[in-house]
């Protein structure tokens, strides 16, 4: 692993036009992603957990370009890509893909599985030569844990976790440096949930891929992570290597997020605290003043209203938006 | 097999007629386009009085379709009940007319997805209200005052003034209180909860769990929770009802079950399950895919997916029986129950 960033998000905002309901005049702007930075190194895997309207799948989105930064910066293998113009981005792209949650949607029902991952080498004819098209695509189903006799097989013909396989294989063809994977594990069955976090797992140690990891499930992103970002309401309130962030959590966010993870055996362990914090997330087209947490936060104080707390270190700490950062470092579990 | 033939099936002290619920070979069939299809194939358990019992399953289990049964409310007519009895509290639930006339006074409900439960043009006081007024006779100022109340109970912040906000002015977590509010109104003896928490974030599935567990210590009534996360359930749940295709492949204290699983199935389960803290470890993931209800392979539905699978497991579907050498009401339907004791649960 290097030095140097694969990708570096520096500052990002991303944000959606609020219109009136006649006129479609905008009336304000939601901001779902409000100042966010992170690196992802070569080979490593940041978990990006957040529950929702945290803002976590705007990030991925506006990385590949799917929704428009309004500011800030995204350096991805050396390149700006915030200022891209659009043919250098489909070089780029190459190098970064993206697994979604629903595999079925996100797959051409009317494409075989050959089509479906041979389609990217019609657009960069230089990764594969055509008289390979057959031979690489039953290679990479192979890899991915499906028969590569299937290949003439339709989207509908296998099963959800099947289903997931193919959209990991699509997104393997063009040999990215990074895959970014939104909610990917989220919506299969847990025995299968198993199998396609092993295959990640291995794809990364075989092929030296690099993770974007987006969760709302912080057990599985526990699992799969090197470095782990929390996001509340558009930004990042703590970042850590995986261990420290799950045993020593800082901000009150992270706190009340872990306590909150359901344990199957909470019997084989010493009882731990239940933080278990009222209300719901609030609208990201109108955040609270200062710190964006404190309209839930037990620990909120007059100057949680007035001052927004940075992402720094505080007492030889991880990184951790909060005021009172210093007295509650070791107050997790 | 019934409760009286096999007594390590009720723990001793009780008799087999404490249960309030009592399911027996229950057979659901639906007809679909590929043809017919068992959701259901003979699945038995009780709930007993005050009792939690977490129904658990992955999609195809079968155990949602079980809720349906109970309350008498499988969809018609691609869906029927082809056998087995129901008995709640002494009477037949799949006589006609009884599961319909007990759903909502005796036998409540909540569901998923509360947003499709609620009716979007109503305000929420009066859509609970509705319940004193319709089974009550109440009068609408009473049925006011008794929504505000269950309202209040049910941890709903500024009660008196949401009373009059439509559902779509809640957010996900409040909607499911509103749900089980109303699931309340008549205090049921029985609540059945499907899925309550899956659609809503780790912090209010939280608030929830930990709501419909004060709620059942308070209210002594009997709470099956039906899920998929193993994990959800387990501070809550008494006993653990697993199904795998339609069928129940273990049962028991849910203790019992997750630390001594009998089944490769649950033990599968177990071994899935990424944890929260301890020694991170490759996951060890049961082969397969979910089972394919059209295509259901002869004996034990569970077999292509199992490493202990032999020709007695292709040739005969083993029945539900006492686990080997565990604890009374612990029971597997495993030809190799003893083998998968003695390998032990994979790690968590």
């Amino acid at each position: 692993m290097s030095d140097t960033p694969l990708l570096s998000v520096r500052d990002l905002h991303t944000s959606f036009p609020l219109r009136s309901s006649v006129l479609r005049r905008t009336v304000g702007h939601i901001q779902a992603v409000a100042g966010v930075s992170f690196d992802v190194m070569p080979g490593g895997t940041l978990g990006l957990v957040g529950e929702s309207g945290s803002g976590k799948s705007t990030v991925a989105r506006t990385i590949v370009g799917l929704e428009q930064a309004r500011s800030g910066s995204i350096v991805f293998d050396g390149e700006e890509l915030t200022s891209l113009p659009k043919a250098s981005m489909r070089r780029v792209r190459r190098q970064l893909q993206m697994i979604f949650q629903d595999p079925y949607a996100s797959l051409n029902p009317r494409a075989t599985v050959e089509q479906i991952i041979t389609e990217a080498w019609e657009i960069h004819p230089d990764v594969v030569p055509r008289n390979r098209h057959h031979a690489e695509a039953r290679e990479l189903l192979e890899r991915v844990g499906l028969n590569p006799d299937h290949a003439r097989r339709y989207p509908h013909q296998f099963s959800g976790g099947q289903r997931q396989r193919i959209g990991i294989a699509r997104a393997l063809a063009l040999r990215p440096k990074l895959v970014i994977c939104d909610e990917a594990v989220s919506a299969l069955d847990v025995s299968v949930q198993a199998q396609v976090l092993n295959l990640l797992a291995d794809l990364r140690s075989d092929l030296g891929l690099a993770y974007l990891f987006i969760a709302h499930d912080l057990s599985v992103v526990r699992h799969i992570s090197d470095q782990v970002a929390v996001m509340y309401l558009g930004r990042i309130v703590e970042t850590a290597p995986q261990e420290e962030l799950f045993t020593r959590p800082i901000h009150p966010y992270t706190q009340a997020l872990l306590s909150a993870v359901p344990d199957p055996k909470p019997w084989t362990r010493p009882p731990r605290e239940q933080i278990i914090i009222g209300g719901d997330v609030p609208s990201p087209a109108d955040p609270p003043s200062g710190c964006r947490f404190r309209t839930r936060c037990w620990k909120a104080e007059d100057v949680c209203a007035t001052t927004e707390p940075a992402l720094e270190i505080r007492l030889d700490q991880h990184p951790a938006a909060c005021h009172f950062a210093a007295d509650l470092a070791g107050a997790g579990r | 097999m019934t409760a009286t033939d096999d007594p390590t099936v009720i723990p001793a002290g009780q008799s087999p007629a404490a249960a309030l619920l009592d399911v027996r070979d229950l057979r659901v069939e639906f007809s679909t386009s590929a043809g017919p299809v068992t959701a259901v194939d003979g699945a038995s358990f009780e709930v007993r009085p005050g009792e939690t019992v977490a129904l658990l399953g992955e999609s195809g289990s079968g155990k949602s379709v079980t809720a349906q049964a109970i309350l008498g409310i499988v969809p018609k007519p691609a869906g029927r009940v082809t056998g087995g009895s129901i008995e709640y509290a002494g009477r037949d639930l799949l006589a006609p007319g009884t599961a319909g006339s007990l759903r909502g006074r005796e036998i409540a409900m909540v569901f998923q997805d509360p947003l499709s439960s609620l009716n979007p043009v109503f305000r929420v006081g009066a859509q609970i209200g509705e319940m004193f007024r319709k089974h009550r006779g109440a009068s609408r100022k009473q049925a006011r005052a008794e929504a505000l109340d269950l309202m209040r109970r049910v941890g709903i912040p500024a009660a008196e003034k949401r009373l009059d906000d439509y559902p779509h002015q809640f957010s996900g977590g409040m909607r499911q209180r509103v749900m089980i509010a109303m699931a309340l109104a008549l205090s049921p003896k029985l609540l059945i909860a499907d899925e309550p928490t899956t659609a809503l974030d780790v912090t209010v599935q939280a608030q929830i769990m930990q709501l419909l567990a004060r709620l059942q210590a308070e209210e002594g009534m009997s709470l099956v929770l039906i899920t998929h996360d193993l994990g959800v359930v387990a501070d809550v749940a008494d006993r653990v009802v697993m199904m795998y295709a339609g069928r129940v492949v273990e049962t028991g204290p849910i203790r019992e079950v997750y630390d001594h699983s009998a089944h490769p199935y649950t033990a599968g389960l177990m071994g899935s399950v990424p944890v929260i803290d301890g020694p991170r470890q490759r996951l060890t993931p049961i082969q397969g895919s979910p089972p394919d209800l059209l295509h259901l392979p002869s004996g034990c539905s569970f077999r292509p997916r199992c490493q202990y699978a032999g020709t007695i497991c292709a040739e005969q579907e083993p029945p539900l029986l006492p686990a080997p050498g565990r604890m009374p009401g612990h029971q597997s339907a495993c030809h190799h129950a003893d083998q998968v004791l003695s390998q032990g649960a994979p790690h968590v």
